[in-house]
Formats: C-alpha cells, sequence, structure tokens
C-alpha cells in the first residue's frame, strides 16, 4: 500500500517537474512551436521516458540485477543478429529474395533468423546435440554454468534434471519434438479444414449447411477445455502405451484447430467461388479437382499462408500448455512443455543461482520466442500483402 | 481486394480471440431489438444443449463404463452389475443422457470417483465431500473471484492504454506498447506467470506465489494472495484488448465529424473522448466480454502455476486421474460460461448499436 502511494506521488512529481520544463522551454526558446503546442501530456511522456532510461542505467550497474543485464544484453543481440542477417539477405541470394530483404523492417527478419536458427536445430538435433534426449547420467541435479567449483560438470553446460538427464540436450531435442508435433498437427488441420472448406464453399448448400453447424458447435466450446475433456478419453483409449497419447493429441488438436481453418477457407473460398474465371472454368467443363487445385487454391494462397502462421502459433501454445500440464507430450520425448513443469523449482533459486532459475525459464522463452518470430513475419507479410494491393 | 483486407482483419482480431460462436450482427437492421436478443438468446441455450450432447457423448466413448472404474479389475461381476443398475447404466444411452441433464439443472453433478467409496453409490453417503457439486462449488467462487479482480484491473488498464496509444499513434509510445503486446500476445501463459513469480516474488519479495486460499480468510489477505495469479492474466488479456480499443479508436479518426471537431480547435485528447469514444464503445464492450471469456481458458493455466483452489485446477487433476463426472462437470461448467459471456458480448454490441436502438 505504501509503494503504491509513493509510485503516484512521484508520477505526480514528475508531472510537475514536465510542466515547469515545459514552461522553461518555452521561455528559453522564445515560444517556439513545437513547445508552444505541445501538451502537457506528451511533456510528461518524454520526463518519464527519460526517468525510465535513467532508471534502466542505474540498474544494469546494480551487482544483483543479473536478469537486467541478461535481457539487455539478449535484446542488443538479437538487434545486431537481425540487422546483419537482413544485411546478408540483401548481398546474397536471387533478385527476388534481395528485394524481400531491402524492405524488410528489423522485426521481420528477426523472425525469419530465428524461425531458421529453429528448424536448423529441429532437423539437426541429433548431431547438434552432444547426448541421446533420453539419456540418463549418474549424477543428477548438476547445476549449470559448468564450472565444478559452483556444482557444475563441464561435460554439461546446462547441468542435469532429477534423474540425471543432460539439459542442453533436451532443450535442443524439445526443438525436433515440441516444433515438429506442432508442425505435423497444423498440417493435418489445415488439410482437413481446407479441404472441408473449400468443398463446403464450392458445393454450397446443405453439404455447407450441415458442415458450418457442426463447426460452429465445436467451436462454442472453448479449445482448451475440449481439447483436456478429449484427452482424458484418449488416455483412457491409449492405456500404457505412451506414444500412442502423443498420436492421439496431434489428431484432437489437428480437429479443434481445423474448425478455425474451415472457417475462414470457407469464407475466402466463397469470395472466390462468384468470380468470373469460375464461372468461365466451370462453362469450360472443368471437374471439381481443377477448380479447387488450379483456380481457387492459387488465389487463397496468401490468406492461408498468414492462416496457417498464427495457427501454427496457437497449435505450439496448446501442445505447450498441455504438456506443462502434464497431459501432452509424453515422455521420454523431450519438450519445453513439460521441462518448465519439471524445473519449475529452480526459479526459487534465483538469489543464489541465476542460471539454474533461467533453465524453467529458458524452455517457457524457447516456446515464446518462437511465437513471437512467427508473428513478426505474419504481421510484415500481410502488411506488405495489403499495402500493395491498396 | 476485399478478401485480403477481410482475411487481414480477421487474422488480427483472431489472434488470441476466438471468433464469435453465436452469430453474427449484420443485416438485421430491419428486426426490433428485442426480437433479435430473443433469437440470440434461443440460439445460445440450442447451442448449450448440443455442446451438452457432445460432452456426454465424449465421456461415453471411453472404454469400459464406470462401475468398472470404479470398482477397478478384480471386481466380482456382481459388483459390477449392482453399481451399474444403480448408476442406471443399464439404461440405454438416450435415457441416461436426460437423466444426467435433469440432475445437472437441479444442482447434482454426479459423485467423484476419487472421493467416493463404494458406500457412497449404494446410497450410505458417509458424510464426506463425495458429490461433484460439493467440491465444485467452493472453487467456482475462488475462480470467479480471480477472474474479477483480473477484470477490475486489466479492463481499465487496456482501454486506458489503447486510448493513449490511438491518441499518439506512430509516436515511440505506440511502437514499444506495440511490440510489447504482441509479445505478451504471443507468449505462453505459464512464461509470463513465472517471470512475474521471479521478480515479484523471489527476487523481490512483494508477493506470496503461492495463493493458498481458504474460506473465512480475511477480504486483504485473500486479495493478496490472489494479486499475482491476477496480474499473469492480466497481461495476457490485456495485450488483446488494448490493440482492439486502439484498432476501433483509430478506425473512427479518419470520419469526417472527427475532422470536423479537430478542425473546431478542440483538443485531442477531448476529441477522442467525447467524440470518438462513443461511437467505439460497441466493438470495445464487444472485446472485453470476448476476452472475460477467454479468462476461462487462461485460468487454468494460471491456476495450475500458482496452485490457486480453484475450478481450472480440479480440472486439470481430474483429467490427470481419469476422474470422469468432474471433469463432465468441470467441462460444462467452462462451455457454459464461455458460451454465456460470447452470447453477452453479442447481446452487448446489439444494444450499443444505435442504429438498432432507435429505428426510423
Amino acid at each position: 500500500m505504501i509503494t503504491l502511494l509513493w509510485i503516484i506521488g512521484g508520477l505526480l512529481a514528475l508531472l510537475a517537474i514536465s510542466w515547469v520544463l515545459r514552461k522553461l522551454a518555452q521561455v528559453v526558446s522564445g515560444n517556439k512551436p513545437l513547445f508552444r503546442d505541445m501538451p502537457l501530456a506528451v511533456a510528461f511522456g518524454y520526463v518519464l521516458g527519460v526517468v525510465v532510461l535513467a532508471f534502466g542505467v542505474w540498474l544494469w550497474f546494480q551487482p544483483n540485477a543479473v536478469f537486467f543485464r541478461w535481457f539487455v544484453q539478449g535484446l542488443a543481440i538479437s538487434v545486431v543478429a537481425a540487422y546483419a542477417f537482413r544485411l546478408l539477405g540483401r548481398t546474397i541470394g536471387t533478385k527476388a529474395t534481395k528485394k524481400a530483404f531491402r524492405q524488410m523492417p528489423l522485426t521481420a527478419s528477426f523472425g525469419f533468423l530465428v524461425i531458421l536458427i529453429y528448424a536448423i536445430c529441429a532437423i539437426f538435433a541429433g548431431v547438434l546435440a552432444p547426448y541421446g534426449q533420453a539419456e540418463v547420467f549418474q549424477n543428477v541435479n548438476v547445476l549449470p554454468g559448468g564450472n565444478p567449483a559452483t556444482g557444475g560438470d563441464p561435460a554439461h553446460l546446462l547441468g542435469t534434471d532429477q534423474i540425471g538427464r543432460d539439459l542442453l540436450t533436451r532443450l535442443i531435442y524439445g526443438a525436433q519434438n515440441t516444433v515438429g508435433i506442432a508442425f505435423a498437427t497444423v498440417c493435418l488441420a489445415f488439410l482437413v479444414g481446407g479441404s472441408l472448406g473449400f468443398l463446403a464453399a464450392v458445393f454450397g448448400g446443405w453439404l455447407d449447411n450441415i458442415l458450418s453447424r457442426i463447426v460452429d458447435v465445436l467451436m462454442a466450446i472453448p479449445s482448451l477445455i475440449f481439447a483436456l475433456l478429449l484427452m482424458t478419453i484418449a488416455s483412457a483409449w491409449a492405456g500404457s502405451q505412451q506414444w500412442l497419447l502423443t498420436v492421439y493429441m496431434v489428431l484432437i488438436i489437428a480437429l479443434i484447430d481445423s474448425t478455425r481453418v474451415f472457417r475462414l477457407a470457407r469464407a475466402v473460398g466463397q469470395s472466390i467461388v462468384v468470380m468470373d474465371y469460375i464461372e468461365a472454368a466451370k462453362l469450360r467443363g472443368e471437374g471439381l479437382g481443377y477448380l479447387i487445385f488450379r483456380e481457387i487454391l492459387p488465389n487463397a494462397t496468401a490468406p492461408l499462408l498468414a492462416e496457417l502462421g498464427l495457427r501454427f502459433c496457437f497449435v505450439f501454445l496448446t501442445i505447450s500448455a498441455l504438456s506443462f500440464l502434464g497431459i501432452g507430450i509424453q515422455p521420454p520425448l523431450a519438450d519445453w512443455g513439460t521441462m518448465v513443469r519439471d524445473l519449475a523449482q529452480f526459479i526459487n533459486f534465483a538469489a543464489f543461482s541465476p542460471l539454474a532459475a533461467a533453465l524453467p525459464l529458458m524452455a517457457a522463452g524457447a516456446i515464446a520466442l518462437l511465437t513471437v518470430a512467427v508473428n513478426f513475419v505474419v504481421d510484415w507479410m500481410l502488411h506488405k500483402s495489403s499495402g500493395l494491393k491498396e | 481486394m476485399v478478401v485480403f483486407a477481410l482475411t487481414y482483419h480477421s487474422c488480427r482480431v483472431s489472434l488470441r480471440v476466438h471468433q464469435n460462436p453465436i452469430g453474427k450482427t449484420n443485416e438485421e437492421h430491419v428486426n426490433s431489438v428485442p426480437k433479435i436478443i430473443a433469437q440470440r438468446l434461443l440460439l445460445g441455450l440450442l447451442t448449450l444443449f448440443v455442446v451438452s450432447i457432445i460432452i456426454f457423448t465424449a465421456v461415453n466413448m471411453l472404454p469400459g463404463d464406470f462401475a468398472q472404474a470404479i470398482l477397478g479389475q478384480s471386481a466380482t461381476p456382481e459388483a459390477v452389475a449392482a453399481i451399474r443398475r444403480d448408476l442406471g447404466l443399464d439404461q440405454p444411452p438416450i435415457t441416461r443422457y436426460f437423466t444426467w441433464l435433469a440432475g445437472v439443472l437441479q444442482g447434482d453433478l454426479g459423485t467423484s470417483f476419487a472421493q467416493a467409496n463404494f458406500a457412497s453409490f449404494v446410497g450410505e453417503d458417509s458424510g464426506t465431500r463425495t458429490t461433484v457439486a460439493d467440491q465444485i462449488a467452493p472453487r467456482i467462487k475462488n475462480t470467479l473471484f480471480l477472474a474479477g479482480v483480473t477484470a477490475v484491473i486489466a479492463v481499465p488498464f487496456a482501454i486506458g492504454l489503447g486510448i493513449l496509444a490511438a491518441l499518439y499513434r506512430n509516436s515511440a509510445f505506440d511502437k514499444v506498447s506495440n511490440v510489447f503486446t504482441l509479445t505478451s500476445i504471443s507468449s505462453p501463459e505459464f512464461f509470463v506467470a513465472y517471470i512475474l513469480i521471479l521478480f515479484l516474488a523471489v527476487l523481490n519479495p512483494w508477493l506470496p506465489s503461492l495463493s493458498n486460499i481458504y474460506d473465512g480468510m480475511a477480504f486483504s489477505d485473500r486479495l493478496e494472495k490472489t494479486m499475482l495469479p491476477a496480474l499473469a492474466l492480466t497481461l495476457v488479456v490485456t495485450a488483446h484488448m488494448m490493440r482492439m480499443t486502439r484498432a476501433a479508436i483509430i478506425n473512427l479518426l479518419a470520419s469526417p465529424y472527427i475532422e470536423m471537431a479537430r478542425l473546431k480547435g478542440m483538443k485531442p485528447m477531448r476529441v477522442i473522448v467525447h467524440h470518438a469514444l462513443p461511437n467505439a464503445l460497441a466493438p470495445i464492450i464487444n472485446v472485453v466480454a470476448l476476452n472475460l471469456a477467454y479468462l476461462v481458458t487462461g485460468v487454468v493455466v494460471v491456476e495450475v502455476v500458482f496452485v490457486y483452489p480453484g475450478v481450472g485446477q480440479l480440472f486439470v487433476d481430474s483429467v490427470k486421474i481419469r476422474d470422469i463426472p468432474v471433469v463432465q462437470a468441470c467441462c460444462l461448467i467452462f462451455a457454459a460460461v464461455y458460451i454465456l459471456l460470447n452470447l453477452l458480448a453479442d447481446i452487448l454490441s446489439i444494444l450499443s448499436n444505435p442504429r438498432l436502438r432507435h429505428p426510423k
């Protein structure tokens, strides 16, 4: 309560300071329009920005603000890396990619870079990881850092977990399992939802009505809740076969997310079906397959691609949430959601070993980073294509 | 062109918010408001009915049945048959569905497996909490409290920030808040929650990271223990509400009457609050209601992280031990709240449409 009063008092003081500074600037600069017309809120914003910046600099030099320093360093590294990646893309490659990289904002090139790194990690996990994902070692609960003096082990850079599995290995394999399973799920959802959506758009009538009503009802249940209900039943069906549960999870989430894809595919399809060139193709006597794959699909690629990106984010987050709750991807497969749950108690040791506390955050951050990256890329793609059309 | 604009819009919107399952509100200028609302209510009830059928069917797809699940592998056939008769499992599914539905409507959600013993099934209840309703009732209160605290913090915060971002659009503030909201939309709930625990509970011990709430707690204690989960949920829902508020206001800023107000020499803040905001209220109210519906899903993960004794945690625990009656009941409650909030969003957006309220 006292803290809250201090914060409010501080903000009021800042407001007073900004009023005085604006007055001062008006007098000193001889009433220049910039200062004369400046609302108090804007002046306050500038003062607040300066204060926050000063606070950041002060925090940087505090001895125990390790996480803040890591955060700033990480931010700086990603900005530099994104810039370098964009520069690289501008010099190497075909004419089209060079052009794309020239117009790209920094956020989008950062997104591409992150996706590329994740793809490499996922595909070459077996080569990159020092050990096997289910390999169990003698020394359990080794602290990260690799320094024997602080409870680390040079053989396990990020330490081991409570049953002695190497965490660096599991982090790398997590890319393969979590991202791979999410990708497979989203492809399945698109296959089912997309094709049914186009069929509903082309045929219309009773097929469209029935499918749309089914989708309406399925969408009325919140997706995570529905997934949890179905996973309960799936776990009873799967019994002791853990891999079967993972397969069921893919099918269940694909089913739930295909309803959202169906909605979009149907809407996009319907606006294309009424075009003249579809009419012409029908009069030419083209078959259904030709209509869908040669006429509708090419014209629906852009919105569907954007939806693919966003849908991937959703599926990825849902799978991670399920795994975090302990009902998703099953051991011995390494995945990030499960890692966060298993390592969560390390957060309580943040004051003694910041690196250990960062472990669960690393796994959770790996999930967040990929989602943010995909969002940045989709944002840019949508902006670009909507900008070009206007 | 139109397709693209539409999908662009819907994609931005669909991030984190599920499309309204109940219906759309266009092409209805001819109908009167009470009639439309009655239609919506009826449709909502129908949806709820169909959803209850889906949940019931899904649960009945389990291998084996309740009786075997309760007694385990080594049960004698006589005992299984007795329980089956007692629970009415020998009836056809349609009869069982309506019996279940009638029970639910009267507040009888069945008997929990985990808490049950044989006696409670043959009618000799030992007096402990064995029914699902007994287990869920106190937890619903806790969950509603958490959702309420979240809403009280998140809604004014999000709308205020949204107005500021619209007022100073394309400024440094707007860009920073854009990146910040995009990041918090994209982060899983548990990431946000653990970051809050790290900074507000472990490194700076300001708030408790475990929400052990019990009956008869003082309100201030309860609020303090609820603060961290409520903050985590706030971060998750604020971003989306704020983006929508900003978009709704900016959409309106291009209209001629705003131009007029500005040319009169009005201050920008006054233009937005007095002229733009009343007309942007419909989409904002809609998105607030939809986000409260989203809280229903978000609450599950957050409750597990903070060990908050709410319905979400009970739900996850029951899923793990396959306590089917509890899973069924929780699922029904979550779905009902979700559908009702969506219905509310729908009705409010009809009510806040002046063209519908004042027909010619």
